[in-house]
């Protein structure tokens, strides 16, 4: 990077290229070191994960096992030394890292399938439920945010805070009871839950996600019926996660539209709708990606109470499910897993921080 | 330069900071636009609050029944005998929604407090030691980030055993972090004040220092993050009580009644009201929590 | 002939916190095709605003009146479009701090071109090659180069000839320079003064310089402007303001300045500060940090009246200045 400097005019810095030394590509190298971070971050979910589960009252014996089993004491040492209960925690917990590493997660003691078959299986479902609300919320909590900061202080504005306020106050599985009961119930215009109507059969597997699925395997009305069943959930999903984003984006705005580029942008006679698209939006965009990575955190969670309303057999289902089992090795896939793309978003937050802001790119 | 008069826009940066601490207290009063209880929505959620306060202190008094009890008048809908309906097992549900006052604000004190209390320590220790502490915390922190807050609280709550008391230590679990992150900020972003340099260097104590100096000024950002995160932590409440992990039934949780009331869609009565207390307590501390911060934190101050 | 810039008794108040404040009293000034202009004064007085409102630029809620005419053109009664045309191609500004008026994550090509093609309607090639010119014109080396960096990558000096390429990009008959100087070294800000100046002989390009710094007026302007609360105090030849002042303010500022090898116990800062908005005393806004006020200045702010060949002062008592020979 080469700085142009000021001067008379006759003694002008060249700017002309010198050998550079040989290093390392930056984008390399910190990529590096998030791996490295990565990698330690994952390290300590496992140590908590399975310190949680082992080192507290629970017991996955009497969770797991009806009283009547619990009675006959070889059932229990069964139960115990197929799921190494038996040894000491040390082990178990060595012996859980190995396996790691060579891709086996395990056997959910729920499922009785590998923690990473319960995962392709029901992570799809959670995305197609995640992606839809990710995309509409971005888009709609963006437009959103700009209007209520240009019109700062008037009605609109006003309704805006409030609004977003409301969304941010509600309990998700109450608005999905909500929603369930006026256009279910009352209305009869969706669904009642589940991913599909038991008229339809699920389409060949490719990506998990029904709707995707059906309408590459050309059966478009299994497709639109699983459309259908999205429309609710994706709607209380989307409305939560807009709240939590119009905040952020708003006040970002407000804060650029302070500055004086912008003043300078209006002095150059830009027409407003160049000035809020090309200069207020770019700079703003970066808080804008910060919080989206949070607003994706909190769909998360958020949809461990929506799936349960919507009988939606995705993640969050499957995390209280092995939560109150205390079924280990399903918490662990699931913890990992979570953490793994928590992970992965916070990366893209900060390379797409590089690709907005050149002053953060070039250092 | 003309050098005419010292420029009254531009205070001196050491006396700012050492007034501060009093300043946080005067701008709650009413530096700047109006007062805090003039805003006509802010003066809706303190009202919004009272009352619940109110209802909460003098449930026993203000409940037309016991919440617990049962009657053969199952899934009533509202009515003149019954305000809110009666639920599955024939109770009232405008009882049941006042009880359940008793728990979900009080448990969000309480929630809120000690998370302050052990975050807040945490931060204030971090910043002021530095280094090996601060990398220490900051790790720390990130691994608690690295959960959905919800599902954190149901593996420790599952993993204690769902009872009110597991709840709680599960959501403090959960939220300490925001406080010593916020905490540790406001006081590395002190750090570099000549005042507390001097005052180390006039031999104060680093005790006397936290307490005289630095505690005062992370007072005020702490107090807006605590009123955010009451209405966080009612939510998490709800949330952990609705999955069956929270306080045990009986009891009457708003989020158990929520789930309660999913059974069947057609009494909604059974949901409604008590999501509907959720909200406006929730609701009324966001404003609250807003409002504070408008006033409290300078950097959110423009653009009321 | 009419001048470029004609305003006379502009008043503009902005909504506070609790009612209006008047912040522009009765101002009136012009600025001649091709004229280099100063307006002086302290910070606070008003001479932001004014540049401000030469632009259409107030917050919502302010109240305008008077008249301000530009080329025939009446300002005032602009509507959001009228001033679309206007500002760039009539008028243009540059800002105080070039770091913050220049957009952070644009190109400085970017932030040439595209105004450029809005008001002279050239496409991407043409507007390209005029940028190049231009970044020539403010000295800037290596301008191909230039085009496509960002403004972090550029010196302070650097940054504010590349503000005023930009504000110079859609010809605009008048600059309005709001203290270009004031956020950069001293030793660049010759530099940009006479870049200015260099300017204006080339293209005709009329200048109102806003400063706060008298020497630079001495530098550089024709004509200047005293402001002090808001209100034109004095105005006349830059020669005559800086060598035989008629108003106590004027002279004032004049004694304040170090200049050269003054000695430094001669520095003679004026007491108080300039009243806030809406608190300016009844009278003479200088009046309680003036050393010549007599009972007659209390009564109403004077009107800004003749005294001698193209000056006008506001002040009823007109004391004999003395000011320091240099």
């Amino acid at each position: 990077m080469t700085t142009v400097h000021d001067g008379e005019p006759g003694a002008v810095t060249t700017t002309a290229s010198r050998p550079r030394p040989r290093r390392a590509h930056p984008l390399l190298v910190f990529l590096a070191k998030r791996l490295a971070i990565t990698a330690g971050l994952l390290l300590g979910v496992t140590v908590v994960t399975f310190g949680l589960v082992n080192v507290v009252p629970g017991d996955p014996v009497t969770a797991n096992l009806s009283d009547q089993a619990l009675n006959d004491p070889a059932t229990v040492a069964a139960f115990r030394e197929k799921w190494g209960l038996d040894q000491p925690l040390w082990a178990q917990y060595f012996q859980y890292l190995g396996n790691l590493l060579t891709g086996d997660l395990g056997i959910s003691q729920q499922t009785g399938r590998s923690v990473l078959d319960d995962l392709v299986r029901y992570v799809p479902a959670t995305m197609e439920l995640a992606i839809p609300t990710m995309v509409l919320a971005l888009l709609i909590g963006t437009g959103i945010g700009m209007l209520a900061a240009v019109r700062n202080g008037r009605f609109t504005d006003q309704l805006v805070r409030i609004g977003a306020l409301l969304g941010l106050s509600t309990p998700p599985f109450w608005l999905s009871l909500v929603v369930l009961y006026v256009f279910f119930y009352k209305l009869g215009l969706a669904p009642s839950g589940g991913r599909l109507s038991t008229a339809f059969s699920p389409p060949p597997t490719v990506t998990g996600m029904y709707t995707v699925d059906a309408a590459l395997a050309g059966q478009w009305d299994v497709a639109w019926d699983a459309a259908q069943h999205l429309v609710l959930p994706v709607l209380v999903l989307t409305s939560l996660t807009v709240a939590l984003l119009v905040r952020f984006v708003r006040s970002a705005m407000l804060e650029v539209l302070q500055q004086d580029y912008i003043r300078a942008a209006y002095a150059k006679g830009l027409p407003a709708r160049v000035v809020l698209r090309r200069h207020l939006l770019r700079a703003g965009l970066v808080p804008v990606v910060t919080v989206s990575g949070l607003a994706f955190a909190s769909l998360l969670s958020g949809t461990v109470l929506v799936e349960s309303i919507f009988g939606w057999p995705g993640l969050g289902q499957y995390a209280y499910r092995s939560a109150t089992a205390l079924d280990l090795p399903s918490i662990l896939g699931v913890s990992l897993f979570v953490a793994l793309v928590y992970t992965l978003v916070n990366l893209t937050v900060d390379l797409l921080y590089g690709l907005i802001d050149p002053r953060i790119r070039l250092s | 330069m003309t050098t005419i008069a010292p420029d009254p826009v531009a205070p001196d940066p050491k006396v700012d900071r050492a007034l501060s601490r009093r300043r946080w207290l005067g701008r709650l009063r009413g530096g700047g636009s109006r007062p805090i209880w003039r805003q006509p929505v802010t003066l809706v959620a303190l009202i919004i609050l009272g009352g619940w306060l109110l209802v909460a202190l003098f449930a026993p008094l203000i409940a037309p029944y016991d919440p617990l009890a049962q009657s053969p008048e199952a899934y009533a809908s509202p009515s003149a005998t019954h305000w809110f309906g009666t639920d599955s097992l024939g109770r009232d549900i405008l009882s049941r929604v006042i009880h359940g006052a008793r728990l979900s604000i009080p448990l969000a004190l309480a929630i809120v407090s000690l998370a302050l209390l052990i975050g807040g320590l945490l931060g204030l220790l971090a910043g002021y030691l530095g280094r090996l502490a601060d990398e220490a915390l900051m790790r720390l922190t990130d691994l608690v980030f690295a959960f959905p807050q919800i599902i954190l609280a149901m593996a420790v709550t599952a993993a204690f055993g769902p009872n009110t008391r597991n709840a709680v230590l599960a959501l403090v679990i959960v939220s300490w972090p925001v406080y010593a992150r916020v905490i540790r900020s406001a006081v590395l972003s002190m750090r570099g004040d000549d005042y507390l340099n001097a005052a180390r260097l006039l031999g104060v104590g680093p005790v006397k220092a936290l307490r005289r100096d630095v505690l005062p000024n992370s007072i005020g950002p702490a107090i807006v993050l605590a009123t955010l995160e009451l209405g966080n932590a009612v939510l998490l409440l709800a949330a952990l009580s609705f999955l069956g992990l929270g306080p045990r039934p009986p009891a009457a949780e708003w989020g158990s009644m929520v789930a309660l009331g999913s059974q069947d869609l057609s009494m909604w009565w059974v949901s409604v009201f008590p999501g509907l207390a959720i909200l406006t307590v929730v609701m009324a501390f966001n404003v609250l929590g807003d409002a504070l911060r408008d006033r409290l934190d300078p950097r959110y101050a423009k653009g009321r | 002939m009419a001048p470029l810039l004609d305003v006379d008794s502009l008043a503009v108040t902005l909504p506070g916190p609790r009612g209006p404040l008047p912040i522009l009293h009765d101002v009136s000034l012009t600025v001649d095709e091709g004229e280099l202009v100063g307006i002086a004064g302290e910070s606070g007085c008003g001479k932001s605003l004014t540049a401000q409102t030469l632009l259409g630029l107030l917050p919502s809620g302010a109240k305008v009146s008077g008249t301000a005419r530009f080329a025939g053109t009446d300002l005032l009664g602009l509507d959001q479009r009228g001033w679309q045309r206007v500002r760039g191609a009539g008028i243009a500004m540059v800002f105080q701090d070039p770091t913050a008026a220049l957009h952070p994550m644009l190109t400085i090509g970017r932030q040439l071109t595209e105004h450029m093609r809005v008001h002279l309607r050239m496409d991407r090639r043409a507007a390209n090659r005029r940028a190049v010119e231009l970044l020539d014109q403010v000295r800037i080396p290596d301008p191909e180069r230039a085009l496509r960096s960002y403004p972090h990558q550029f010196s302070g000096g650097m940054r504010q000839r590349a503000a005023i390429a930009i504000a110079l990009a859609a010809r605009p008959r008048l600059l309005i320079a709001d203290e270009p100087t004031t956020a950069l070294d001293v030793t660049v800000q010759a530099g940009i003064l006479a870049l200015l100046d260099r300017l204006r002989a080339e293209t005709g390009l009329a200048v109102a310089f806003i400063t706060h710094d008298l020497g630079v007026l001495s530098a550089l302007t024709t004509r200047g402007y005293v402001f002090y609360a808001g209100r034109v105090v004095e105005t006349g030849s830059t020669g005559a303001l800086l060598t035989a002042p008629t108003h106590p303010y004027t002279a004032a500022l004049l004694g304040a300045r170090p200049h050269g090898t003054q000695a430094v116990g001669t520095l003679r800062p004026i007491p108080g500060s300039p009243p806030a908005p809406g608190q300016a005393p009844p009278g003479c806004p200088f009046q309680p940090r003036c050393g010549y006020a007599e009972p007659a200045c209390g009564t109403s702010p004077p009107p800004l009246a003749p005294a001698g060949e193209h000056r006008s002062v506001a002040c009823v008592v007109r004391p004999h200045l003395e000011v320091a020979a240099r």
